[in-house]
């Protein structure tokens, strides 16, 4: 059935959330300002609160799937902070390329730690195909030899290894690529800083560069050392890692925005405007306008994000749903931070307020993970029907 | 529970809908615009549908399913898709069925839902917008003004859906003693009733095919039964909310359609050597039209499943009706764009699409769901 109405279990999970969130909410400007440490793994008063899994038990199917509850527990989360957990989860975003490209036994072997993905170097971002770093077997010793940088490395800093995209042949582009686990402590393999960014400044970001770094021959994620034909799909099965992190990073940057919504809504209240409902477009002062104009954009780009964490619960293939989400979401963030600014006036630009920093923060949503653009291409290449060599 | 899934049962009905919309209303869309006309032999076709009456309790003649807005409003993006005017002259009588049934005294229903529920095509309307600028439904202009145990109304209605033909108007009035919603009221006004007067067609920019008039009352008294709700009233709340998620679902359905002709269009139409969709100044285009009709339904879905659990659904609808506009009337207009000056040539029906875009945007009251 088509259904919008949370059940009391999918409630109380939120609430539990959203109390957590209020906590973490406390050290958001603090580790915002002190970008060189880290926010603990554990705050103090995680003793008053019981793991968030604990409370997933006694569901049934009555309740809403945990892959759409998932993207809500995100984003309710990051309505605290986008950094700061009552409780850090182990795992990063190499484990899902763990899970989706590795062997049963590299799984097995690997899951427990937390793994970083690294894709993007200097030159090259949203064209993946482009990548530089090299990996060259060494058959004396059985080893990969890495040789490269990468930058923007989430968990960079704090992961127990890393998923390394290298090319075997530059000549042979996409087919070329693939990817190693590099663990922390390998020689050659460098941390080299944390970034300094616009936002998200608590989260771990990394470059890192890899000079003669040696690793097993057995660290190839697939095994398969043979280049394959351009066609036989294996870079697309690496990018199906996506297919749900795309819609959780639209949700996560959409936890923030709905802070900022809502952040606005208490000070037009405090104003004296009351946000309602119902009225003709021209019975409405002009902030109450703007600020409908971007709640639902809200609404609407959060809808997406259910659609396609819906679809992938059910075992549906969600391809160009998890991009609408991400385009829908990406830009949504955006326009809400922005127009809530532009709504408050002068001072919400004050760091005294979270609102200029959940306006910093959310920029990345249109950017990691595949930019908007990105996310354009492949929905229209889906709908049109192209390849990559027909719409480029 | 957060669900996207249509019940087997909606599937169907959706899959019949979208069939009887490519078979039936689109073929006939360009020339009632054209023409200005609903064919009766349409509205009767479409009626034996059972849009109405399926979901009438079988007390009054009707088909006893569960009233459903989530079903009404898959049917409403799959009619619309073939075309809006169309859609909304075949669902018109829905608009006083569903506020009796949802809101009318157990007389009110044993009095009107047999009429429309019967084999022939009944029309019976809704009058809530009014002429002059500003339309607000939270300040209408006509009155209700209490006299002995009745009501005498007093004012003047635009864009009466089927007026032509209906038996009885569900009226809209202000009480003049309270704001907001709840001094809304709404009262049954038979065709022949003393002061009613309905004015010649109306002249509109876009759904052409679907017959508006003005109405004029001039002291028309109704007793206290005709009130909508007898002496509890009725929770307009709940009936503009319910307008406005269809009309919601109404800008999915244009918006659809849109996208769906332009997309072949986009892929033949060649420039510079290579098909225009190649292009992402056009692909691009294309693929914002794409995630604007799923965010647009998601929000329909939403509002349709509150007013389904019986919960308040004004800040759902409201959101839900004026992201549609706005959507809707930049989809219809990038359509436009992408078919260039075909997009202006009454030979595609893009340009239709642009003009129903618009006219829709502004409309409360004019379908439902």
């Amino acid at each position: 059935m088509i259904d919008f109405v949370l059940t009391e279990n999918d409630q109380k999970i939120l609430d539990h959330v959203r109390q957590e969130a209020l906590v973490c909410r406390r050290y958001a400007r603090y580790y915002d300002e002190h970008e060189d440490e880290f926010a603990p793994d554990e705050l103090p008063e995680a003793t008053d609160f019981p793991p968030l899994m604990s409370l997933f038990a006694g569901r049934s199917d009555a309740d809403t799937h945990m892959a759409v509850m998932s993207m809500l527990v995100s984003a309710g989360q990051t309505w605290g902070d986008y950094t700061v957990r009552m409780r850090r989860g182990k795992g990063g975003l190499g484990n899902a390329a763990l899970r989706a490209a590795g062997t049963p036994e590299q799984v097995a072997k690997w899951e427990g730690l937390t793994l970083a993905m690294a894709i993007t170097e200097p030159g090259c971002g949203s064209d993946p195909s482009q990548v530089q770093t090299t990996a060259v077997l060494d058959e004396a010793t059985d080893e990969w030899v890495l040789n490269g940088e990468k930058i923007f490395v989430t968990t960079g800093c704090r992961c127990e290894g890393v998923v390394v995209w290298a090319t075997l042949d530059r000549s042979a582009g996409r087919a070329g690529i693939k990817s190693f686990l590099v663990e922390k402590g390998a020689p050659g393999f460098e941390v080299t800083h944390k970034e300094k960014k616009l936002g998200i400044r608590a989260d771990d970001t990394a470059a890192m560069v890899f000079r003669d770094c040696r690793i097993p021959r057995g660290n190839l994620l697939g095994g398969r050392e043979e280049i394959p034909k351009e066609s036989s799909g294996g870079f697309r099965g690496v990018m199906k890692t996506f297919n749900m992190t795309r819609p959780a990073v639209a949700a996560i940057g959409l936890g923030i925005a709905e802070a900022a919504l809502d952040f606005t809504r208490e000070q037009l209240r405090e104003a004296g405007f009351e946000v309602e409902y119902g009225g003709s477009l021209h019975g409405q002062p002009a902030v109450v306008q703007r600020f409908h104009e971007i709640e639902g954009k809200y609404e609407a780009a959060m809808l997406t994000v259910l659609n396609a964490a819906w679809l992938s619960g059910q075992g549906l293939s969600n391809n160009l749903e998890a991009s609408i989400s991400k385009a829908k979401g990406g830009s949504a963030v955006r326009e809400i931070t922005q127009g809530c600014i532009e709504i408050l006036g002068p001072m919400s630009v004050s760091r005294e307020h979270l609102l200029e920093k959940w306006f910093r923060d959310v920029r990345i949503t249109d950017i990691y993970e595949g930019t908007g653009q990105i996310q354009n291409l492949i929905i229209a290449r889906d709908i049109l029907g192209y390849d990559r060599t027909e719409l480029k | 529970m957060i669900s996207f899934g249509p019940t087997e049962e909606q599937q169907v009905v959706r899959e019949a809908m979208r069939e009887f919309a490519e078979q039936v209303i689109r073929p006939i869309a360009r020339e009632c615009d054209e023409a200005s006309v609903v064919p009766d032999a349409f509205l009767q076709q479409t009626w034996e549908l059972g849009l109405t009456a399926t979901q009438i309790p079988v007390a009054f003649g009707g088909g006893g399913e569960e009233r459903s807005p989530v079903t009404n409003v898959l049917v409403l993006e799959e009619l619309a898709f073939a075309d809006a005017g169309l859609a909304l002259a075949a669902t018109a009588p829905s608009l006083f069925a569903n506020a009796v049934l949802d809101h009318g005294t157990d007389e009110q229903k044993a009095a009107y839902l047999p009429l429309l529920a019967g084999e022939r095509f009944h029309a019976a309307s809704l009058a809530l917008v009014e002429p002059g600028p500003l339309f607000d439904v939270l300040n209408l202009r006509t009155r209700a003004e209490p006299k002995g145990e009745g009501f005498v109304l007093s004012g003047h209605k635009s864009l009466v859906p089927l007026a032509d033909r209906a038996s009885h108007f569900l009226v809209l009035a202000h009480n003049g003693a309270r704001d907001g919603f709840e001094g809304i009221e709404a009262f049954v006004v038979p065709r022949d009733a003393a002061g009613l007067v309905i004015g010649e067609p109306e002249r509109n920019l876009g759904l052409r095919a679907l017959p508006t008039h003005r109405l004029s009352l001039d002291r028309v008294e109704v007793s206290a039964t005709d009130r909508l709700g007898g002496s509890a009233g009725f929770d307009a709340r709940r009936l503009l909310a319910a307008s406005r998620t269809a009309l919601g679902a109404v800008l999915v359905g244009l918006s659809r359609a849109v996208l769906e002709y332009a997309i072949p269009y986009a892929k033949e139409r060649e420039a510079f050597g290579e098909a225009i969709a190649r292009k992402q100044a056009i692909a691009f285009t294309l693929s914002d039209m794409r995630i604007e009709v799923d965010a647009m339904r998601w929000l329909v879905w939403k509002a349709a499943s509150l007013l389904e659990h019986g919960l308040d659904a004004t800040r759902a609808a409201h959101l839900a009706r004026q992201y549609c506009a706005r959507e809707a009337m930049k989809i219809a207009d990038n359509g436009v764009q992408v078919l260039g000056g075909h997009g202006f040539i009454r030979e595609h029906p893009v340009e239709m699409w642009y003009r129903n875009a618009r006219t829709l945007g502004v409309l409360e009251g004019s379908v439902t769901c």
